[in-house]
């Protein structure tokens, strides 16, 4: 009996040490799941994009749209220019410019996102203050460059393209009320 | 076989007795006996969760409930069935059935048995509770999905350590079915001699403690980024939300086989029982049970079609998936095949399987439907979603559980089930169940989405029957209860075999089973 007993613990240990080890598999997954989509190239939102073709399409005329947002961060957040107009191919260099209105140094990431959505993938920036985190010391004004291209494939009937980028506060931030945390913006 | 010893006729217990004994008892069958009792409380919770819910949409427009606590309703109603309910339904019949099937005097853990139930009603009262905290319980959808899980008030934190209590609570009970089974078998039971249930709870118990361990990371992820500044889902801290989607399917697909494969080996006990021949194609039964479970975890991403996944992505998520119909077919052809000429009766416990084995069949063609990538996309989020894992869990899990416990009671009890009303539960579960379910298939490609309070007018006729249906499943559920307090009252004595064509180790004990069984181990010839 003693020596089902001695065992049974020791099957129960391994399998102890099998769920331990799956509690941190499932930590596990997530720089797995980075890299998987590093090298399925999905995702790359915050990776500068490379042009594979420069020639540029003067037949064609785009319009970019800029838009500006922040998501509950006490920072004023604008581009420079409301709209430019661009060839497919071309490389256009336009800028953001963000201020930090609190006394205090704060850190944030913005995300870009596209209208229409499917304009996207051919929506190529080369350089972005998206791809790092920005921390503005305590009311420090900076002018930020976005350079990019419209790739020349981008589908004939999107003739307007609209380049949105939300600011949000990252690490250490104050935590907000968790209950509707995500109110205003 | 299994001589039983004059002392183990002695039909008592030692020790603490009144609500103590509950408390305190490490002995298998009551610990079953309470797995069994919450999980049909919960039961009956989750479903009148459930008819809220269908009440609400009897009718185009708001009439019952407001949108956000239809949230909760739908979350808290996922919630409570799969872990509240179908869950510990499994466990508890694992802990009165494999000890006694597998001949030996208890669990291998018996003080670890005892906790891994008790940390269910905590866990039941944090969950049922949080309806009443500020902002109510969460209204995430019982997946948990960030972002919303992220936002959501303190009932959503409930609703994580609810699930970290009932997750330590599956991986104890799993850990313990696994050294039970393995272990403390009747000296001559190969493993391949081994009663279908035992086997069937023995790879569940593998794939449960592979994978709640994973769903417990992932709502620890929730939990600190909610509270601790961390940004796994968080795509301005440079997370991602889809990234929740991976991890929890990841644990997600898993636990819909754990709800089914015990299940698959109830009806393998019952079907021979009443076709009154063994079963048939035994070893491919077994490996079908092992077939599937690997498999399960190569197929999470097809809940996921639309999160924008490379197409060779989808491809392969869409034939993996395919492939599980094949050793699930493989079951479903067997169990016909053992009733094919057989001398079959249609006692209670007959009727669930049979009835399993039909409706379970129309829910594992909806699933082969919905593997396919592009049908996916057109219906995800939709009432026919809801039409197949209803048809898969309720007609599935469900009926199983329900013919498990005609076919055990006698067992259990010492007196057989009322025949009547177990048939009359059986129709009307199974009439109602279609009437509540089958019209979300059309519901679903007719475009409704699921977890919406409202509809478009055109839904009306649909709705209103799926929820007569709804409230007819629900009252029948009600027949249950009658039939269960009549049988341990009284009723006609069950002889130790209770049910003629009855195999196994469990049969040879007196009904109802005495409190100790197998103090010495049968020998299997």
């Amino acid at each position: 009996m003693s020596m089902i007993a001695t065992e049974n613990r020791r099957l129960l240990l391994r399998l102890a040490v099998a769920a331990v080890v799956m509690f941190g598999f499932g930590f596990l997954l997530v720089p797995f799941y980075e890299k998987i989509c590093e090298v399925a190239g999905v995702n790359n939102l915050l990776r500068p994009d490379r042009v594979a073709n420069s020639q540029v399409d003067a037949s064609r005329t785009i319009t970019v749209q800029f838009d500006a947002n922040t998501h509950d961060l006490p920072w004023r957040f604008r581009p420079l220019q409301a709209a430019v107009k661009v060839h497919p191919g071309e490389l256009v260099t336009i800028a953001y410019e963000v201020s930090n209105i609190r006394d205090e140094p704060i850190t944030g990431q913005a995300v870009p996102s596209y209208g229409p959505q499917r304009a996207g993938k051919f929506f190529r920036k080369l350089d972005c203050f998206c791809f790092t985190q920005q921390t503005l010391q305590a009311g420090e004004k900076r002018t930020m460059p976005v350079a990019f291209v419209v790739d020349a494939e981008l589908p004939a009937e999107i003739t307007t393209i609209t380049l949105s980028y939300t600011f949000f506060e990252i690490a250490g931030r104050r935590v907000v009320g968790a209950p509707g945390g995500g109110a205003a913006s | 076989m299994a001589a039983v010893t004059p002392d183990q006729l002695h039909d008592h217990h030692h020790g603490p007795t009144g609500l103590m004994r509950w408390i305190t008892t490490t002995n298998h069958k009551d610990i079953g006996t309470m797995y069994l009792i919450f999980a049909f409380v919960m039961f009956l919770s989750g479903g009148v969760l459930a008819l809220t819910i269908r009440a609400e949409l009897f009718q185009p427009g708001l009439q019952i409930v407001q949108p956000e606590f239809f949230n909760q309703l739908t979350t808290m109603h996922g919630l409570v069935m799969i872990f509240g309910a179908i869950m510990p339904a499994f466990v508890g019949f694992a802990n009165w059935q494999i000890p006694l099937m597998i001949g030996a005097s208890d669990m291998a853990f018996a003080r670890m048995n005892n906790w891994s139930f008790w940390l269910l009603p905590p866990a039941a009262i944090l969950l049922i509770g949080s309806f009443f905290v500020p902002g109510g319980a969460t209204a995430a959808g019982w997946t948990m999905y960030a972002p919303l899980s992220v936002q959501m008030g303190i009932g959503q934190d409930m609703a994580i350590f609810a699930v970290h209590i009932m997750g330590v609570s599956s991986i104890m009970g799993a850990i313990n079915i696994v050294v039970t089974v393995l272990n403390m078998r009747a000296p001559g039971m190969k493993l391949m001699k081994m009663p279908l249930f035992c086997w069937a709870w023995l790879i569940t118990a593998y794939l449960l403690i592979a994978v709640m361990p994973v769903l417990a990371g992932a709502v620890t992820m929730v939990l600190t980024d909610r509270h601790f500044g961390t940004s796994f889902f968080n795509a301005a801290g440079g997370g991602d939300p889809v990234m929740y989607q991976h991890i929890f399917w990841f644990f997600g697909h898993p636990e819909v086989y754990i709800m089914i494969l015990p299940a698959f080996g109830i009806i393998s006990h019952i079907i021979p029982t009443f076709a009154r021949k063994p079963l048939f194609g035994y070893a491919s039964m077994v490996y079908a049970l092992a077939a599937i479970a690997i498999l399960s975890f190569s197929v999470w991403a097809h809940h996921m079609f639309t999160t924008g996944m490379p197409a060779v992505g989808q491809l392969f998520f869409m034939y993996a998936t395919m492939l599980i119909a094949v050793p699930t077919g493989v079951k479903v052809f067997n169990w016909t095949a053992t009733m094919w000429r057989g001398s079959m009766s249609f006692e209670p416990p007959m009727l669930w399987a049979v009835g399993f084995i039909l409706v379970f069949t129309i829910g594992g063609f909806t699933g082969l439907i919905v593997a396919v990538a592009p049908i996916d996309i057109q219906v995800q989020d939709t009432y026919y979603v809801v039409a197949h894992f209803h048809y898969v869990l309720v007609a599935g899990s469900l009926f199983a559980l329900f013919g498990g416990a005609y076919y055990w009671l006698p067992k259990w009890t010492g007196h057989m089930p009322d025949e009547r009303l177990g048939k009359i539960h059986f129709w009307c579960s199974m009439v109602f169940f279609n009437i509540a379910f089958f019209p979300m298939h059309f519901l679903g490609l007719a475009g409704m989405p699921r977890r919406i309070p409202d509809y478009a007018l055109q839904f009306a006729d649909f709705n209103m029957l799926a929820t007569i249906g709804a409230f007819g499943f629900g009252l029948s559920q009600l027949i249950f209860i009658v039939v269960a307090v009549k049988c341990v009252r009284g009723g006609a004595k069950a002889s130790a075999r209770a049910w003629e064509g009855a195999d196994g180790l469990e049969w040879t004990v007196p009904s109802p089973a005495p409190y100790h069984t197998f103090e010495e181990a049968p020998v299997v010839r």
